[in-house]
């Protein structure tokens, strides 16, 4: 008995065997073409000037080329400096708001989770078009209106290059931080309520009780947060290049900027590229940095 | 007993810690939503060039003409939106069919080199997007010269590792002891999936589809750099092509913003349920 239903079972197993290689099959072919392919592509084109038809190796000349150009270091020290002032910042407001959310009624935490979502939904180009307007350098411009009020001339926010960086960084600031709220929110909700009880026998009043009991249970969705922010603010680029273009004299132009007018205005696609693969060294590096810094404790 | 005092026996001092707490909460979502705003409300205005349009920030006047000066722009502006919407639908079903059944296959079937091929597509996901577009439009425009096709724009879409990452955490959850009834009583494994696994997952699919659909209509440079033509454009190259060609003219341009993010709009405020809960889908570990 026992030798017949062994073959009797091993069928089957391969039977579902079949099934899912079936399942898997056009997600893996769509894999294996539209990313696994780039990929190893991508690698083989950093070392050729790409041609169409007879590309040619040039060894590493396009990763010495990357590294000789100043203004790659320059996009490198943008994207630094845009990430620097924009991701603790939104981490900081999301987490104030969703502290300030805490209490209020479901409802109510639903009204305000949906209005600061809202701006996510619509489009980076519709946004970019609103915010090219109130960044008008004409007197009768929003934030030139704003400013006035309090006795500071006229700017011309995004044609200078020393008010350009700051300009997409303010944008960044009043745009939607609506998913790093709900995530911090659903967070703060986990934190198990037989710690705040134990800290109010002790006597803690709230800010210590943020202190020493709020901030470390949320590390993990800081962690996340700061690490997913950083990886997202390295790769942006949409609004640089459709708010300033990368300019003035290159004030804007992030590293995602420069690949890409590298690619598709010069058609420099080797140099392009090589700095595609630097920049995700680069990322994976920082990533390896946070985790390492902040993962210390922090259990998964 | 929670992080803010209960105030017990005083609810006005309970009453004003929360006023002032919604006056502060308001204060910023007037701040968030301002663009919007701003956005909405100066498309009716007057189609004319900005130096004699003084924006205001209340409105001043309730005219569509801007809505039609947007239109009248190009005898493609209605395609625009169409082919938006051809492409997004599509996107949307094929990566909700694809990414379920792929996500029920690495969740509950065991077949060999499921682990390996799962932590491929994983370290996948970590690789920015710049790495993969220069290839991916080689192979787009001069090796499958599909380029200005609907092809070339969903394609590459089709099914992300995203999407059957998500379909895989949530599929994880469901009891095996289900499956295996089905399977006792005869059911194949497509039976399994179309019968059990796709009702049980129905939310997960929802956000999924929302998310998917969001994404591709939004999405800017892709369809910016495989279109050539207007009659192929979508309605973000078309709204980025509008704005270049009438730098001046501000109510059309907002109308014409208003256009391309009114449709998720509207889709926001119907099934704003499933947009906030995707959001922690993804990101809470289950």
């Amino acid at each position: 008995m026992a030798q017949l239903a062994k073959p009797a079972k091993r069928r089957r197993i391969r039977g579902d065997g079949a099934w899912a290689y079936a399942f898997i099959a056009v997600a893996l072919v769509v894999f294996a073409m539209f990313t696994a392919y780039p990929v190893v592509s991508a690698f083989i084109i950093s070392f050729q000037k790409y041609k169409p038809i007879g590309s040619e190796y040039v060894g590493f000349d396009n990763y010495i080329a990357t590294f000789k150009d100043s203004l790659f270091w320059k996009s490198v020290v943008n994207t630094v400096v845009y990430t620097i002032l924009t991701v603790p910042v939104s981490l900081i407001i999301s987490f104030a708001i969703a502290i300030l959310i805490l209490p209020l009624k479901k409802k109510l935490q639903t009204t305000f989770k949906a209005v600061y979502y809202l701006p996510a939904v619509a489009s980076g180009v519709a946004l970019s078009v609103v915010w090219l307007w109130i960044f008008d350098p004409m007197p009768e411009g929003i934030f030139n209106k704003l400013i006035s009020l309090f006795g500071i001339s006229n700017q011309n926010w995004l044609g200078s290059s020393a008010t350009s960086m700051f300009s997409l960084v303010l944008m960044a600031w009043l745009s939607s931080h609506g998913t790093s709220i709900i995530i911090y929110l659903a967070a703060l909700l986990g934190i198990d309520s037989s710690y705040y009880e134990a800290a109010d026998l002790d006597g803690a009043n709230f800010f210590q009780k943020l202190w020493y009991i709020v901030i470390p249970s949320l590390k993990p969705t800081t962690l996340f947060l700061l690490v997913t922010g950083v990886i997202g603010s390295f790769q942006v680029f949409q609004n640089a290049y459709l708010m300033t273009g990368g300019g003035p004299d290159n004030s804007t132009t992030m590293v995602g900027l420069l690949i890409f007018n590298n690619a598709f205005k010069y058609f420099e696609f080797g140099k392009a590229a090589a700095q595609s693969l630097v920049l995700a060294a680069i990322i994976a590096l920082i990533s390896l940095v946070q985790f390492k810094f902040m993962g210390k404790d922090v259990e998964y | 007993m929670a992080l803010y005092s209960e105030h017990t026996g005083k609810p006005a001092a309970k009453r004003a810690r929360n006023g002032v707490i919604i006056i502060i909460l308001i204060l910023f979502a007037l701040a968030t939503i301002f663009p919007i705003y701003f956005m909405i409300m100066s498309s009716f205005g007057d189609p004319i060039e900005a130096g004699a349009a003084n924006y205001s920030l209340f409105p001043t006047k309730f005219t569509l003409d801007s809505y039609k000066f947007f239109f009248d722009y190009s005898e493609y502006s209605y395609r625009w939106l169409l082919n938006s919407l051809i492409v997004a639908t599509t996107v949307m079903v094929s990566n909700v069919f694809f990414a379920s059944l792929a996500g029920y296959a690495f969740s509950k079937i065991k077949f060999k080199g499921r682990t390996v091929l799962f932590t491929i597509l994983l370290i996948a996901m970590m690789i920015p997007y710049q790495v993969t577009q220069v290839p991916l439009y080689i192979l787009i425009v001069n090796i499958f010269n599909i380029q200005n096709t609907y092809s070339a724009l969903i394609l590459p879409g089709l099914v992300t590792v995203y999407n059957i990452f998500l379909a895989k955490q949530f599929m994880g959850s469901i009891p095996g002891e289900i499956l295996e009834c089905a399977k006792i009583e005869g059911c194949n494994q497509f039976q399994i999936y179309f019968r059990i696994i796709l009702p049980l997952s129905k939310t997960v699919l929802a956000v999924m589809a929302i998310l998917t659909f969001m994404d591709s209509w939004n999405t800017f440079f892709w369809p910016f750099l495989v279109t050539n033509t207007m009659d192929m454009q979508t309605i973000q190259v078309g709204l980025k092509n509008f704005r270049f060609a009438n730098t001046t003219y501000f109510a059309p341009m907002m109308a014409g913003a208003t256009i391309s993010a009114l449709p998720m709009f509207i889709l926001f405020f119907s099934l704003q349920k499933y947009f906030l809960e995707g959001v922690t889908v993804g990101a809470v570990k289950g």
